[in-house]
């Protein structure tokens, strides 16, 4: 009886777990190839000089040309792929500068933060700073 | 802030992992090895004294391994794929070797030895009953109605041979459960080599209190004499082994305190405020130094019949109590603080939710009601047969 | 002129073959080179990051839950804030992980920093060691991954990390975790958090690159790994990380 259960598992194994299990290791490489393949959001910087040399231009030559453009405008995958139909927004300047540089003792000492408020006193960043290339 | 949060947490700790199903995990595995090894009193250590519940604790024993694995299916994301632990077992996880320690155990120990406890009988209801009940005590039988005296001297050896590997066997199948949590580095609470020791006493402790009392309970539903010669010697052992569960238990403690590493503190805070129900009151003064008074009582004085049933039945249930109160402190303290040792999270039970209230109800009455059936498919004593020692 | 059949047979003939060394012709020179396929065996991953540049804006974490859909509530990276007083315990913060970058420390007169978390991707993972079934594994080039199809959602993994990068998927009920953006650096990308980061705080690196920063950086620098006593092997080291960090 146990004879016989032992060869029902090992029939139920030999359908059920993948030929190449183990093969790099205790798991199913099928996976790798699963995970590899999920799509993308975030396209990369490089992606976006290809088009926006202009833009690209002004961002390396100022403050902000380490910050990649997705970090402000967003992931820009779908845009790349077909740019006309996917048109990202713009962002929302109010609260998106303020995460970087409103002024906080945890921020490193060197980094270019201040307290908004008493800054522009309300005003949009953007009113005098541009964001590609904020210096003044 | 997030409710049922003090102090800092890792984000992905707010909500407990493990619950209320697998506190029952290892409390139903518990009282299998506890009442395998009363069973085993017998067999192995000639105990004669607790004959009258030899079968009892095996049946006992069975109900529970079945019940077993049932809060693990439901506690699991995907239990449809649990076959994978015995189709492609990670040789290096307590868990997955855990499966065939289970197995093992359900196969070769348990149902054989309760096969050849009961093969005579078996036969003989084949041969009297009539009807449905004929083809089960037939089938049981699977195909061997030899019952002469030589074969019953056959099937003693072996059933001797089964209790012998069983005893390592139960000790494997709880102390394994201990090792699952003693082996995780990354939780101190856990993380510890006494956690299958303390583990398997304590189930020891368990499921030998879960036999006494079911004991007095079919006696009393049967209106059959109890043996009181029996029950003094299981409280005995119930007596014994509980102190050195306590004192494991106290052994652990005190080391802790006494070493006080980078973990004691946040932990210490956390027996003192959220454990402290659970843990100081529920398992340590009612679940535990409340019954053993009770049962060091009775080693001291004699008392009474009526009076030794009252104290013994008590501290069966409060032992019962006191260490699933154990289990949980274990399973759901582990998970109440961070590993930063920086904040604390809440556990909140569910009622009808999957890993709730009312499925751990369910789960615990189950094997209850399954022993009740097998106690009526094989009778553990002979209706209407007193022993020497019985007592009204 | 009259073409008879051989004629236009003949005709046609060379045609063909003129079409057909020309589009040979073409595949050889003119179409795109072909992609070089990515060698797990060439790789070896993990993370520097600079505890100093880290401004805790968040931009990694919201970067992270948009490229990987990551669950509300649930984290695959976040970052905690320190504030250290003398002799006290430290008081640490991550208000959603840093979603939303974090609110003005109440106290300013205390030594404080962000430390940016995610997987460790462990060579010796307790992570991986502990999975029952093999659903949880390293991959050859160093990452620590979930097989979504094979995981049971037992979460004796959860239990084992020491450093609580793992949850479970409300939705797909099986256990998710920081995949180093596996899908991203095989494709010669970064991964999503250093890609958005903006003070370069956090940077991929593969230690089998002789060329990567990484070397240099390791060579030049106090680092260390989160809870070293652990043993488990972390390839995500931190520069300057101070003794309060949990």
């Amino acid at each position: 009886m146990l004879l016989g259960g032992l060869v029902v598992f090992l029939a139920i194994r030999a359908v059920v777990v993948p030929k190449d299990f183990g093969k790099f290791g205790h798991y199913r490489p099928g996976a790798l190839e699963t995970i590899s393949a999920r799509s993308i959001a975030y396209a990369g910087h490089e992606q976006c000089l290809q088009c926006h040399d202009q833009e690209a231009k002004v961002h390396g030559g100022g403050m902000h040309a380490k910050v990649s453009c997705e970090t402000c405008h967003g992931p820009l995958a779908k845009h790349t792929d077909d740019p006309t139909a996917n048109v990202p927004k713009l962002p929302d300047v109010a609260n998106l500068c303020r995460r970087c540089h409103e002024k906080d003792a945890a921020k490193p000492k060197g980094f270019h933060q201040v307290d908004t408020l008493a800054h522009s006193q309300g005003m949009l960043c953007n009113s005098c700073h541009q964001p590609h290339n904020p210096q003044l | 802030m997030i409710p049922g949060v003090d102090g800092f947490i890792y984000p992905n700790e707010v909500e407990l992992q493990w619950g209320l199903l697998v506190v029952l995990y290892p409390y139903i595995t518990g009282l299998v090895a506890g009442a395998f090894i009363l069973a085993s009193l017998e067999r192995v250590f000639k105990v004669e004294a607790v004959r009258p519940t030899y079968r009892l604790a095996l049946l006992t024993a069975l109900a529970f391994l079945l019940v077993a694995p049932l809060p693990l299916q439901l506690h699991l994301g995907h239990p449809e794929r649990s076959l994978e632990m015995y189709l492609t077992p990670h040789r290096s996880s307590a868990m997955a070797m855990f499966g065939f320690v289970y197995l093992w155990y359900l196969m070769v120990v348990l149902l054989l030895e309760i096969w050849l406890e009961y093969r005579a009988d078996i036969v003989r209801l084949a041969q009297t009953t009539t009807g449905w009940q004929r083809l089960v005590y037939k089938l049981l039988t699977l195909g061997s109605e030899n019952v002469s005296p030589e074969a019953r001297r056959i099937d003693d050896k072996v059933s001797y041979i089964v209790t012998v590997i069983g005893i390592p066997s139960a000790f494997l199948l709880h102390g394994y459960v201990g090792f699952i949590f003693g082996s995780i580095k990354a939780n101190p609470w856990w993380s510890s080599p006494l956690m299958p020791i303390v583990f398997l006493f304590s189930a020891m402790v368990s499921g030998i209190a879960a036999v006494l009392a079911l004991y007095m309970a079919f006696m009393k539903v049967k209106k059959m004499p109890l043996d009181m010669g029996c029950l003094d010697t299981i409280a005995k052992y119930l007596f014994y082994t509980f102190v050195i569960d306590f004192s494991l238990e106290m052994l652990d403690l005190v080391q802790r305190t006494y070493e006080a590493d980078e973990s004691f503190r946040t932990l210490d805070f956390m027996v003192h405020t959220r454990l402290w129900g659970s843990q100081v009151i529920l398992q340590i003064c009612v679940g535990t130094l409340l019954p053993l008074a009770l049962l060091a009582a009775n080693q001291l004085c004699r008392f009474s019949v009526s009076r030794r049933k009252a104290m013994y039945l008590a501290a069966s249930l409060l032992t019962m109590m006191g260490i699933f109160a154990m289990r949980w402190n274990v399973v759901i303290g582990g998970q109440l603080f961070s590993k930063s040792f920086l904040g604390y999270t809440t556990y909140k039970v569910g009622f009808a939710a999957r890993e709730g209230l009312l499925s751990a109800i369910g789960l615990m009455a189950l094997p209850f009601i399954i022993v009740v059936v097998l106690v009526k498919l094989l009778p553990p004593w002979a209706e209407g047969k007193p022993s020497e020692n019985a007592v009204g | 002129m009259d073409l008879s059949r051989r004629d236009i047979f003949k005709i046609g003939g060379k045609l063909l073959l003129l079409a057909s060394a020309g589009a040979t012709l073409e595949e050889i020179l003119g179409a795109a080179p072909p992609s070089e396929a990515y060698r797990m065996a060439d790789h070896w991953w993990g993370m520097i990051i600079d505890i100093d540049k880290c401004i805790g804006c968040g931009s990694c974490v919201r970067a992270c839950a948009q490229e990987n859909q990551v669950p509300a509530g649930f984290f695959r990276t976040w970052v905690e804030r320190y504030q250290v007083e003398e002799g006290k315990q430290p008081l640490v913060d991550s208000p959603n992980g840093a979603m939303d970058g974090f609110p003005p420390s109440k106290r300013t007169d205390l030594k404080s920093f962000f430390v940016p978390k995610l997987c460790n991707q462990c060579a010796s993972s307790p992570c991986v060691q502990v999975c029952p079934v093999g659903a949880t594994f390293v991959s050859p080039d160093g990452v620590v991954l979930v097989d979504e199809t094979y995981c049971l959602g037992c979460r004796y993994c959860v239990q084992a990390c020491p450093y609580g990068c793992r949850y479970l998927h409300p939705q797909k009920r099986t256990v998710d975790k920081c995949t180093l953006c596996y899908h991203r650096i095989t494709k010669g990308l970064t991964t999503a958090c250093c890609e958005n980061c903006p003070t370069g705080a956090r940077q991929l690196v593969d230690f089998k690159n002789p060329e990567d920063p990484v070397h240099e950086f390791l060579r030049n620098n106090k680092v260390e790994v989160l809870k070293p006593y652990m043993a488990t092997g972390a390839k995500v080291y931190y520069k300057d990380l101070d003794g309060a960090v949990r």
